[in-house]
Formats: structure tokens, C-alpha cells, sequence
């Protein structure tokens, strides 16, 4: 059997496909399209041509992408959502949207409503939820809001009145009408939670556009037998259907896959990993198998949320970057680049503007295009520009270290052709021939991860037996989301006591992680 | 006189949370609270201790309880203003300001919150110059001001005041009260004249935190230069650097009691760093032996980002830097030794300043 993997970035749609030995057979890169679904397509069957394989034999297809993630960026396509917060009397110090940008609360319409409801940290009722109440609130949204983000204080632990709520929006609005609870995308944290609630409500219509194009792609290339998944930030799969409903879950899936995309290629478990793609470098550190997590709060288009982010830096450099000659004589690498156009503009392809692609052309660390084409480029002026391009990228990987010792780097996207051989502070650099889709390869190869946390009173639930159900319930989610029972394992356990109480009381949280199911 | 904006109010909540020596709650909610707050009655006037009149009162209020419960109970808001009128009406003094019991990231917080809400001024002093876990172990309680009447309340509107002989039966009394009202609560104690807060107050902490928020804030431009100007202006020392291997945590008498494991690395190859925790950073033994001891204070900060780190958040896997501070001089006399040293969190060692450990290394 065989898997697809595709990765669908701002420029390029990339598509490979892998046998179940995890061996890469072939690979292509395609223009991304505005409607996504044909860029897919067009991959798809660049990367089937020629293949002797029946289309039935391929099992699995992963898609990887930052469509999600740009639009929230960019503001674009983002539903009017009605915030239900079920707190009342408590968190009114702080109401929804605190802190938020304005013009995405604005998108979002900013409705919201603090009612009745609630639970104690020990499950016990805070307040009883007031259905007439809540009734009223539909009321006045009926034909304002396009979906529902429902928020109970410590609905991690305790399911029920979330559903109640979400039970009352489906009897007022329709059995269709979006509806986001917030037990389902994230843990203890009620602001971090809400946020996250809140704006995967917002994004259903951009989630449905991506997931049907990438269905109807892989269906008219004649797929018709495979299980679709997209990639989730933490490096892990989730099934298509499962995503409809999780659309925030991919956020910040692309620089992940990239990096997992190097550690495969590389065999590597350390390393920095420094993805040069037309306009942009994205350096992240690959940690004992795994993308590095980024310390600080994380926050997307402006809004504060707990996912699990690379640590990721950006610096404005890629294959498609403009050089110039300053009045000075010295050579500068300019921020801006001619992007998706290279294959118009860049010397090397008959165009008339001098890009990092050029200067490696000219200095035979690439072929790419007419090396004929460059000759005009004067040697001096490429070998500062050289050296200013390695002189970017060492800076930024001095920023990455983490010690003083020479750093070993894996060097992968599309643009990775523009390094030069040497880069101060590197001891060792790594690049593969198919370092140019670590993308779509990193997404092919994920994990399924399952996670479940609540706090446990351990004087009622002892230690050994509230671990062990938090563990069932993990690997219950991992299942669900499509993992082989047999290669489950433990990834992370994380308990907390809460101080001052009596009873013992600790926050337990627990994720694993297993192979996708064959 | 100035007057505190949402830049302040960030760089405060982020610094009070390094002086919260790994307690005193979560910035981020924190300075949520007081951002709302300003943003409904405009931004708070701070005075400087010299300002207030001797004659005046003023009262400080503070969330009590875990604050992984304060994470999804967030307080209605009203809480900070009921048990300040409550306090006032019982005691019969007019409060005219209010001030931080404690630095951290929630309790630095309240009282700018309360003072916004009240429209009163924040007078730029506490009673600790860190955070602490017991009621009593605040500089006013070493200057004989007394931390009841208190009142303590719940976000239902339950509240109760509490008169005790001294504070240390505030503690046990109130703690079993915030255990009932959901494990976090409200206070307000220490009701204290200007003249009591002249002698007992931590003068200018809230500045300090901002100014060391200020340089977290701007850290990734220049980590090694920021690092630099935090050791000097608070005085500190940077203690250890590395990654954390083991984090054993357990609840003992209704606290977070434990141990943070950390293996060094950078200048700190082939060393250990233990650090004994209750709620707060307590005792730091490099190699086994001591390096810094409660009351002088601990701090655990990110190793990239310098940004402080709680103990109820320390997780394995987590690269840090260990920084050390002197505690203020009254933490440091034989009082305040005997309210916070090393012997009162059962610790067998005698206090000895962190300037002189470090000296021997």
C-alpha cells in the first residue's frame, strides 16, 4: 500500500508519495492555486504519472497546509460567532475577547454573553445553567451569529452543561448549526480555552472549503480508497472528518511538519533546521525526535492561546530575494522577493532581476534554470552576495543555539540551494535531495496523539488509579483519531497539586502517541 | 504621582512574577484583570510612599487559594471592592489607597484592578518584596501591625470577617475558609496606616518589577545584555543555568511541597541545582550544598526568554536560568528569619546571606 503527502504553503503545493516501508517513490512541486483543490489535483497527478501502481492502493493521504493559519492572519473568511460563557457569577473580571485585536473581534462580530453555569474545581455546581436564560441570548443573536463557541469554568473537568447549552443552540438554531464546545479544543486555562473556542468557531467555512478541495482533488485524480487526514501542530495526524470540526488545531502544522520532514531525512535527533523557502527562512530546533516548543505564550493573529507552538524563527531570506549593489559598492540581500515568480523574473530563467537563486547558479552550487543565462553577473558580486547570504543565516542560527558548540544543521525547502557550503558556527550540515518537499514529507510520516487532563482529588481517587484512567482515556482519543493500539506510548504526564486543599486534589494531564493504524 | 497604562501594567505583572520567587499567581490572567479594569474607569494613579499622609489609611487586597484554580475560576470582579468596604466598614477608617501584599503575577495585580475600579490611588510599596505562602509572613507582621480584621469573600457574595489573636490563626482560619469558597478566594488585610506604611512597607517594589518587566519584555533583542541589567538592578546573582530533570512535587499540610531537579549546562557542565520548594522557591543546594535559602529569594526563568517561571508550572525538559536576590534588610533580622528562614519551612540549616554562599561558591 501507499500514502500521499501533501503540503499546500503560500507559493507551492508539494506533493510525494511513500511507500509502506515509508520509502519516498516520487516526488513534484506544483503552484498553489486559489481554490487549493487545483493545485492539489495538479500534484497529485504530476505525482502519479508514470507510477505503475493502482490508484486503489493508496491507503492513506495527509495533508499538510497553512490555510488556516492565513486566514485568521489575513482576516479573511471568518463566520460571526456568539460567545456562550457559562461563569455566572464568576470570570466577569475577565469577559470575553480581553486583549484581542479589534479588527478580528469585529469579524467575529464580538457577541457574547456571560450566563449562569459553572463547576468547582472539585466538580460540584458553581451555578446551575438557566435554560430560559440562554433561550433569550439565541433570541437576540437569531440571524447575527454564523456559529456558537460554548465556554463553561472547568468544563475540562465536567462535561454536561457545555452539552446542555450546545443541546439548546441545536433546538433553537437546527441539528446542523455549527457549535464549538470548549472541552473539545483544550484544557484547564478558561481564557486560553475560550479563545481557542472561539475562533475555531469562526473558522468552519475556511476549514470546509479546505477539506472538501482536498477531498474533490484526490476524487477526481480516481483515489477513491483512501483515508484522509490533515496535520496538527504538535506534529500528529487527525482524520479529515475529525478536522471539519478542529479546524484550530492546524495552526502551526507547517513549520512542525517541516522540521519532523528533516529529522526523517536526516536520521537525525538534534539539530537545527533552517527551511529557506522563495521568500522566507524559518529556522526551528529539532529536540530528542521533536520540534522544540516555543516558551512564550503563544499567540495567533494577536490572539493569546495554550497550543503547542514550534519554536520558530523567521528572517527575510529565500531562493527568490533581490540582490543589489549599494552606491558603496557592498552587496545587500533585500528583504523582498520576486516569490512564485521566480520562473518569469529570475536571470537564470531569461528574466531581468538578479535573486539569491542567480547568485547560486552563478557560483555552481546550483543548476537550476540556464547557467549561460547568469555569466553576466560579475564573479566579485556573487561571492559577496555569498557571503552575506551565509552571514544572515549564521546569525540566525547563532539565535537558535542553545550552546556554544558548533550547531549541526539540516538544511531543507525549496530555496536551500541559495547556502553556501560553509556557515560560521556549524559543525556539521546536512542537506538531502529531497530536502525541497520536507513539508509534504514530514506530513506523510505523522503520529496520532490522544490527551485527556482533569483534576483528580486523590484522598477519593487514589494516585495510581487516576493516572491509569487518565491513561485509558488518552489512549481512548488516540484511537478515535485513528492510532494502532499496539504503538501507543506514553509521551508526556504532567501533574500538578493544587495548593491549599485538603483533599489532595492534582491536575493530571496525559498525551500519547501511536502509529497510524495500516 | 504617576499614572499606570496597559505598557505599565504589562512590564509590572511580568516583573512581579520574577519577584514572586516561583508564586504569587499567573501574570497573564493577572494583568487581564487589571487591563479590563483601566480599560472600564481609566488608568490608576501611583504614589510614591513619600507622598501619603501619615494619618491616612490604606488597605491591601489579594487572591488566596491555588492558582491553578484561579485559571478557570477567574473572580467576578466585584470581589476586590466588597471586601475593601467591608474591611473599612468594620474597622471605621476610610480607606484612601490600597497597595500589593505581595509581589506576583496575580497579587501585584488586584490592588491596581481595585484602585481602577475604586478610582483611589496604588501606593507603590508591599509587604514582602517577593511572595511568600503564609499570611503572616509579611514585613508588617515583623512591625507589630496587626494582619486582622480581615474579610475574606467568594464570587457567589459570601464573605466573612475574621478577627484573630494574631496571624498566624489568620492563616489557619482563612485558609480553611478559601478551601470551602472553591479553593481560591478574596482577602483584604493589614488595614495600616501611612505612618505603618512608612515604617513596615517595601518602598518602590512596584517600580522595581516594572522596570525589570521592562527588561524581560526586551530580552530577545539582546538576551546577555538584559540578563546583565536585571542581575543589576535587583541586586542579583546568577546562580545556575541548565535543564530540568526531575520535578517531584507532593501536598503536605495543604501545600505544594517539593523538589526541582535541574542538570547544568554552559558554565554550569557536570553540576546539579536542587530547589526546595513550598508554593515558593525556598532553598536552592548546588551540589549538595546550599546556595541561596528563604527569605532571599529564587528565581527560575526561562534560559532563552528570561521570562519568569511558577512552580506550579515547572515541567520536566524545561531550560532555565537559576538567579538569586538579597531579601529586603527586615526579612534578614532575626525575626524575619525566625518567620521565613530556612528552620520555620523545617529546613535543617542556619540562614546564611546569599552574597556569602555565592562568595564561597
Amino acid at each position: 500500500m501507499y500514502r500521499l503527502g501533501i503540503d499546500v504553503g503560500g507559493t507551492n503545493t508539494d506533493a510525494i508519495l511513500l511507500d509502506d516501508q515509508h520509502h519516498v517513490i516520487n516526488s513534484v512541486k506544483r503552484h498553489t492555486t486559489k481554490d487549493i483543490q487545483t493545485g492539489i489535483g495538479n500534484a497529485i497527478q504530476a505525482v502519479l504519472a508514470d507510477q505503475p501502481l493502482d490508484r486503489d492502493q493508496i491507503s492513506k493521504a495527509m495533508l499538510g497546509t497553512t490555510q488556516i493559519t492565513n486566514a485568521i492572519v489575513e482576516r479573511k473568511h471568518i463566520a460571526r460567532v456568539g460567545v456562550l460563557r457559562l461563569a455566572y457569577p464568576a470570570t466577569e473580571a475577565i469577559p470575553p475577547y480581553t486583549a484581542w485585536p479589534e479588527d478580528l473581534v469585529n469579524k467575529l462580530s464580538g457577541k457574547y454573553a456571560v450566563v449562569k453555569g459553572g463547576y468547582e474545581y472539585d466538580g460540584q455546581i458553581l451555578n446551575e445553567i438557566d435554560p430560559d436564560e440562554i433561550n433569550a441570548v439565541l433570541e437576540q443573536w437569531r440571524g447575527e451569529v454564523d456559529s456558537v463557541a460554548i465556554i463553561g469554568v472547568f468544563a475540562a473537568l465536567r462535561v454536561d452543561q457545555e452539552q446542555q447549552a450546545a443541546d439548546l443552540v441545536h433546538a433553537a438554531y437546527g441539528a446542523d448549526f455549527p457549535v464549538t464546545m470548549s472541552h473539545e479544543v483544550g484544557s484547564l486555562g478558561l481564557i486560553e480555552r475560550e479563545n481557542a473556542a472561539i475562533l475555531n468557531a469562526g473558522l468552519f467555512r475556511v476549514i470546509e472549503n479546505t477539506v472538501d478541495g482536498f477531498e474533490q482533488a484526490l476524487a477526481a485524480s480516481g483515489i477513491k480508497h483512501a483515508s484522509l487526514y490533515l496535520t496538527q501542530n504538535d506534529g500528529t495526524l487527525m482524520t479529515a472528518a475529525y478536522a471539519r470540526h478542529f479546524p484550530i488545531l492546524t495552526i502551526g502544522s507547517g513549520p512542525t511538519n517541516s522540521i519532523r520532514g528533516a529529522a526523517y531525512l536526516s536520521h537525525l535527533k538534534n539539530a537545527i533546521v533552517v527551511d529557506i523557502g522563495g521568500t522566507t527562512t524559518d529556522l526551528g530546533v529539532l529536540q530528542a525526535g521533536f520540534p522544540r516548543e516555543s516558551s512564550i505564550a503563544v499567540t495567533v493573529g494577536g490572539v493569546a492561546t495554550n497550543f503547542r507552538m514550534p519554536d520558530i524563527m523567521s528572517i527575510g531570506l529565500g531562493g527568490g530575494s533581490i540582490v543589489r549593489q549599494q552606491r558603496d559598492g557592498s552587496v545587500r540581500v533585500e528583504p523582498d522577493s520576486v516569490g512564485y515568480q521566480i520562473t518569469d523574473k529570475a536571470l537564470t530563467f531569461g528574466g531581468n532581476i538578479i535573486t539569491a537563486t542567480d547568485i547560486a547558479v552563478r557560483l555552481g552550487l546550483s543548476d537550476v534554470g540556464d547557467p549561460e543565462l547568469v555569466k553576466q553577473i560579475p564573479l566579485k558580486f556573487a561571492q559577496a552576495a555569498l557571503k552575506t547570504i551565509g552571514e544572515m543565516i549564521a546569525v540566525a542560527i547563532d539565535k537558535m543555539k542553545t550552546s556554544a558548540e558548533p550547531a549541526t544543521v539540516i538544511l531543507v525547502g525549496g530555496g536551500a540551494i541559495i547556502a553556501p557550503r560553509h556557515l560560521d558556527g556549524v559543525g556539521k550540515l546536512v542537506r538531502d535531495p529531497l530536502g525541497g518537499v520536507a513539508n509534504a514529507i514530514g506530513a506523510s510520516i505523522s503520529q496520532v496523539s490522544g490527551e485527556y487532563g482533569r483534576i483528580y482529588p486523590y484522598n477519593q481517587i487514589p494516585r495510581d488509579q487516576a493516572m491509569a484512567d487518565a491513561k485509558k482515556k488518552a489512549i481512548a482519543a488516540a484511537i478515535e483519531s485513528g492510532a494502532d493500539e499496539a504503538t501507543i506510548e506514553v509521551v508526556e504526564v504532567d501533574e500538578v497539586p493544587l495548593a491549599y486543599h485538603p483533599e489532595n486534589a492534582n491536575r493530571v494531564k496525559i498525551k500519547v502517541v501511536g502509529n497510524l493504524a495500516r | 504621582m504617576r499614572l499606570l497604562d496597559e505598557e505599565s501594567i504589562e512590564n509590572i505583572a511580568t516583573g512581579a512574577a520574577f519577584f514572586g520567587a516561583g508564586g504569587g499567581g499567573n501574570p497573564f490572567l493577572g494583568k487581564l484583570m487589571a487591563l479590563e479594569a483601566i480599560k472600564k474607569n481609566g488608568p490608576v494613579k501611583m504614589l510614591d510612599v513619600s507622598e501619603i499622609n501619615d494619618d491616612d489609611y490604606f488597605c491591601p487586597a489579594a487572591i488566596m487559594g491555588a492558582p491553578a484554580v484561579m485559571m478557570e475560576k477567574i473572580p467576578k470582579g466585584d470581589e476586590f471592592e466588597r471586601v475593601f468596604t467591608m474591611l473599612s466598614q468594620y474597622t471605621g477608617h476610610r480607606f484612601v489607597g490600597t497597595f500589593p501584599m505581595e509581589a506576583g503575577g496575580v497579587n501585584s495585580m488586584v490592588p491596581i484592578a481595585l484602585a481602577a475600579s475604586l478610582g483611589i490611588p496604588l501606593v507603590d510599596c508591599d509587604g514582602m518584596g517577593r511572595a511568600f505562602p503564609e499570611l503572616q509572613m509579611v514585613t508588617f507582621y515583623l512591625g507589630g501591625v496587626a494582619a486582622t480584621p480581615m474579610v475574606i469573600t467568594d464570587e457567589k457574595g459570601n464573605a466573612g470577617v475574621i478577627k484573630t489573636i494574631d496571624a498566624k490563626w489568620a492563616e489557619r482560619l482563612a485558609r480553611v475558609q478559601t478551601v470551602e469558597m472553591g479553593g481560591s478566594a478574596t482577602v483584604a488585610l493589614y488595614p495600616s496606616s501611612g505612618a505603618q506604611i512608612k515604617q513596615n512597607g517595601i518602598r518602590g517594589i512596584v517600580t522595581l518589577c516594572e522596570q525589570v518587566g521592562l527588561r524581560i519584555r526586551d530580552a530577545h533583542l539582546n538576551p546577555a545584555k538584559a540578563l546583565a541589567e536585571i542581575l543589576e538592578v535587583t541586586n542579583g546573582h546568577l546562580i545556575f543555568e541548565g535543564k530540568v530533570i526531575d520535578v517531584e512535587r507532593r501536598t503536605e499540610r495543604g501545600f505544594n511541597v517539593g523538589d526541582i531537579k535541574i542538570d547544568g549546562f554552559n558554565d554550569f557542565q557536570d553540576q546539579h541545582l536542587s530547589v526546595l520548594i513550598q508554593n515558593e522557591n525556598l532553598l536552592a543546594l548546588r551540589n549538595g550544598k546550599p546556595l541561596v535559602m528563604t527569605p532571599d529569594l529564587i528565581e527560575i526563568v526561562d534560559a532563552d526568554t528570561l521570562l519568569p517561571v511558577t512552580t506550579e508550572v515547572i515541567k520536566y525538559g524545561k531550560r532555565v536560568k537559576v538567579l538569586a536576590t538579597p531579601a529586603d534588610a527586615r526579612w534578614r533580622t532575626e525575626a524575619g528569619i525566625k518567620t521565613a528562614g530556612p528552620r520555620y519551612f523545617g529546613f535543617d540549616y542556619d540562614y546564611r546571606p546569599v552574597e556569602e554562599l555565592v562568595k564561597e561558591g
